[in-house]
């Protein structure tokens, strides 16, 4: 083994793949994943197209993650009035980065009343200013979308989490962070005495955790990780529908010849003659997308492929091999003889071919889902990547959101592709350097 | 393998007859055993298209909305007169298309005519100078794919063959180490590389365009047009090249290897006969044949490898087009495509058995090869 580095470093490589799939598969549950993914409010506190936390700091950066600040800790004041009640609540954040939050929004929420609450909201820049931010009628579950006041940002001259950070917002030019002591106050007018006001203030960072968000708010981190299994699990399984069915079939086909062997030569040819990655198109834009779906038609394609005439090939010389005519000698039945004397002899070299063609399944997906035909539901490393694509992500300089799945699918395929080739020179002598 | 009886009275020429004679029966049965496996494979898609006639329930729906949206509007009918309207022409409709004939007699008019190479008309998708017909809209994007693809493999091909020749004599070299260390990378076929390379040489230091194939507006005279094509195919054709470059010099230097130590080989070396004359008539002449079939089955990987490194380029070939009609849901459009696909991948093979006839006399007596 250890004159085989790449080997080692291939092997390496597929267990870490594995260790992460199964870390992935067994902390996030099938159902979850699917329906975390799918839905937009699970994401509603996330940042959109944020930038991985670590990029930003090794080029030493010192964007804002996302801060959230509840009214749980904030000191409110209340004072009763007739059937209903006078609220205060002062939420106050320090904010020293280098650059301004993507958004601010103000989620509101008002418990234990039918009735609307009033809400005036004003903000408190650490240069003394004041600014206010308007009033609001808030019933149940509500927002306020601060950055798309477009009355504010006309008041400001620019963008609202842009101008309420600034040095100075009317100023031309790139505007500068005013670090300090922010506080947002909430004056809220309760119609009822029972009723609660609860509020979180939400700073919308320009990074986020180890893979960034993309442009529905959702961590890219679990299509990461949820890629890992998915990846694996579709390259190996084609790998072996087509490999092993195919070798069976190669085998039984030179074993019982005639009628048969010119049947399955007939329809190799045929399925020679279809394009695999059209059908594959054509199937999932005329039935379903789903991963499942296409690895069975990967598979019904790849059972009379091209490489069943290779192993015929290499098959037929053996048929009259001697040991073989033992084999018969002693009565073994033609299931046998196939499955037990032929295989087993042109197994070396089908395993290597086996190991590399994994990757080759592996992007075979990656390249579905970036034409738009990925599964749709569950997350892969090629929906990211074609979500990338549809969003520009080049173009708006988020590389992060194209490196980090183009990354992994490079390193399954390396980790494949190392292994299997040394695989090949282990079992094929003659390949041997030096 | 049939011994061909030759009578030493026959004449130079008579035997001569003889070999084209045989070629010519060779050929035709090639071709007929082709044509059938096209028609095999083609109807494949039909049924596979048309969901097997479920497609023709949906069409019949179509229709049905299709028309009642036409007679809706129409004053002065009443409801019976227009219900009567409605199902006047739909049953005109139907006779068009023969809907009311069983699925299995009209998939093989289908299959005639795209067998005939008529595909139909496009549903939502119309060639860029306003034709209907999906052939007319294949054939405009063909010549850009081959022009790309042409270009790249035949690139490949060649710097893999001469390079691998070269390494099987530097055999254990740092370079061929290199080599061989490098193979892996191309695990990832070239839209991978491609992803990057547009990122690097057109966003990060834009010395080339990110896609299309002629700069907005093409430019007036044919050699800037020329020119400016010439621009927009370096990045495309470098991803392909790195994507197969390595595996291919690796599999040919092993190859080579294998085939340099053979006796004659050997033989020949001991004669002490130029290095050069070893490699061209020793190495490399009876080694014509896979080196030929390799050449032709990377055609045909490179076919479907097309689809999405022209979309990643936004190269207007045949892939873009396959694209684009998937977006659209053009299903004649998408059947045309597979269609085309399914010829020119026979076409190879055809030209594969051709060349093998041609290069090796073998293939032409026993076509099933000698092992039976």
């Amino acid at each position: 083994m250890r004159r085989y580095p790449s080997a080692v470093a291939g092997l390496a490589v597929i267990l870490f793949l594995v260790g992460m799939a199964l870390y992935t598969v067994v902390t996030i549950p099938y159902g979850q994943v699917l329906q975390d993914w799918r839905a937009g409010e699970h994401w509603r506190m996330h940042p959109a197209n944020a930038r991985p936390v670590w990029t930003d700091r090794l080029f030493g950066g010192n964007a804002p993650p996302t801060l959230t600040i509840s009214s749980d800790a904030a000191d409110a004041e209340a004072a009763r009035f007739e059937g209903g009640r006078q609220v205060r609540i002062p939420m106050a954040f320090d904010f020293a980065y280098d650059d301004f939050p993507s958004e601010l929004t103000l989620f509101l929420g008002v418990r234990g009343t039918e009735r609307p609450a009033f809400v005036e909201i004003t903000w408190h820049r650490p240069d003394g200013s004041d600014v206010r931010l308007g009033a609001h009628r808030i019933a149940g579950e509500d927002r306020v979308s601060i950055s798309q006041d477009r009355a504010l940002e006309g008041r400001l001259g620019r963008v609202p989490h842009i101008g309420l950070f600034a040095v100075d917002p009317g100023a031309p030019g790139r505007p500068e962070v005013l670090r300090g002591t922010y506080r947002l106050t909430l004056d809220a007018v309760l119609f009822d005495e029972a009723a609660e006001l609860h509020a979180d203030l939400v700073a919308f960072g320009r990074v986020h955790g180890i893979a960034g968000t993309d442009h529905l708010r959702r961590d890219l981190m679990l299509a990461l990780l949820w890629g890992t299994p998915v990846a694996l699990a579709f390259g190996i399984l084609a790998a072996v529908g087509t490999t092993v069915t195919t070798l069976v079939i190669a085998a039984a086909g030179v074993w019982f010849g005639g009628l048969i062997d010119a049947a399955i030569q007939r329809l190799t040819e045929v399925t020679m003659i279809l394009p695999i990655l059209p059908v594959l198109v054509m199937v999932g834009t005329l039935y379903s997308t789903s991963i499942w779906l296409m690895l069975g038609v990967v598979i019904a394609l790849g059972i009379f492929s091209a490489s069943i005439k290779m192993y015929r090939a290499m098959l037929l010389p053996i048929r009259n091999a001697p040991y073989i005519e033992a084999a018969r000698a002693y009565g073994a039945s033609n299931a046998r003889i196939v499955m037990r004397y032929m295989i087993p002899r042109i197994l070396p070299v089908l395993i290597p071919a086996f190991v590399t063609l994994i990757p080759t399944y592996v992007f075979l997906e990656a390249s579905l889902a970036v034409l738009g035909l990925g599964d749709p539901v569950l997350p892969t490393w090629g929906k990211i990547l074609n979500d990338a694509q549809m969003q520009g992500a080049l173009y708006n300089g988020f590389y992060y959101w194209v490196v980090a799945p183009a990354a992994l699918l490079m390193l399954t395929g390396l980790g494949f592709a190392l292994f299997g080739f040394a695989l090949d020179r282990i079992f094929n002598p003659r390949l041997r350097t030096a | 393998m049939v011994p061909v009886p030759q009578e030493p009275a026959r004449s130079q020429a008579g035997r001569d007859m003889r070999q084209v004679y045989l070629f010519g029966i060779f050929v035709a049965r090639r071709i007929v055993a082709l044509v059938i496996t096209v028609m095999i494979g083609v109807y494949l898609t039909i049924v596979v298209a048309n969901m097997g006639g479920q497609v023709d329930e949906l069409r019949l729906i179509q229709i049905r909305a299709d028309v009642t949206e036409e007679v809706r509007a129409d004053p002065g009918v009443s409801p019976a007169e227009r219900q009567a309207l409605i199902e006047r022409r739909v049953a005109l409709e139907v006779d068009r298309l023969n809907l009311d004939q069983p699925f299995i007699w009209r998939s093989f008019d289908y299959l005639r005519r795209a067998m005939f190479l008529d595909l139909g008309r496009a549903e939502q998708m119309h060639s860029d100078l306003g034709s209907r017909q999906v052939s007319r809209i294949i054939v405009e994007r063909l010549p850009a794919t081959l022009l790309l693809f042409g270009t790249a493999n035949v690139l490949v091909f060649f710097t893999s063959i001469l390079t691998a020749l070269s390494l099987s004599r530097r055999y254990g070299s740092p370079v061929d180490r290199a080599v061989v260390a490098l193979a892996p990378t191309s695990a990832a076929p070239g839209w991978f590389y491609g992803i990057f390379l547009i990122l690097i040489f057109a966003f990060v230091i834009p010395i080339a365009p990110p896609g299309g194939m002629v700069a907005v507006p093409p430019p007036d005279d044919a050699l800037s047009y020329a020119l400016s094509v010439l621009r927009h195919m370096v990045l495309p054709v470098i991803a392909i090249f790195i994507s197969s470059i390595f595996v291919s010099i690796y599999s040919w230097r092993t190859f080579f290897l294998i085939h340099s130590s053979e006796d004659y080989v050997e033989m020949a070396r001991a004669k002490g006969l130029p290095e050069r004359m070893i490699e061209r008539r020793y190495i490399l002449r009876p080694t014509l044949p896979p080196i030929i079939t390799s050449f032709l089955l990377m055609l045909i990987g490179l076919w479907s490898g097309a689809i999405i490194l022209e979309q990643v380029f936004n190269w207007p070939g045949l892939g873009t087009l396959l694209f684009q009609a998937i977006g659209h849901r053009d299903t004649p459009v998408i059947i045309g495509g597979v269609v085309i696909f399914a010829y020119l991948l026979a076409l190879t093979v055809f030209l594969l058995d051709f060349l093998y006839a041609l290069l090796d006399p073998r293939v032409r007596i026993d076509p099933e090869g000698s092992g039976r």
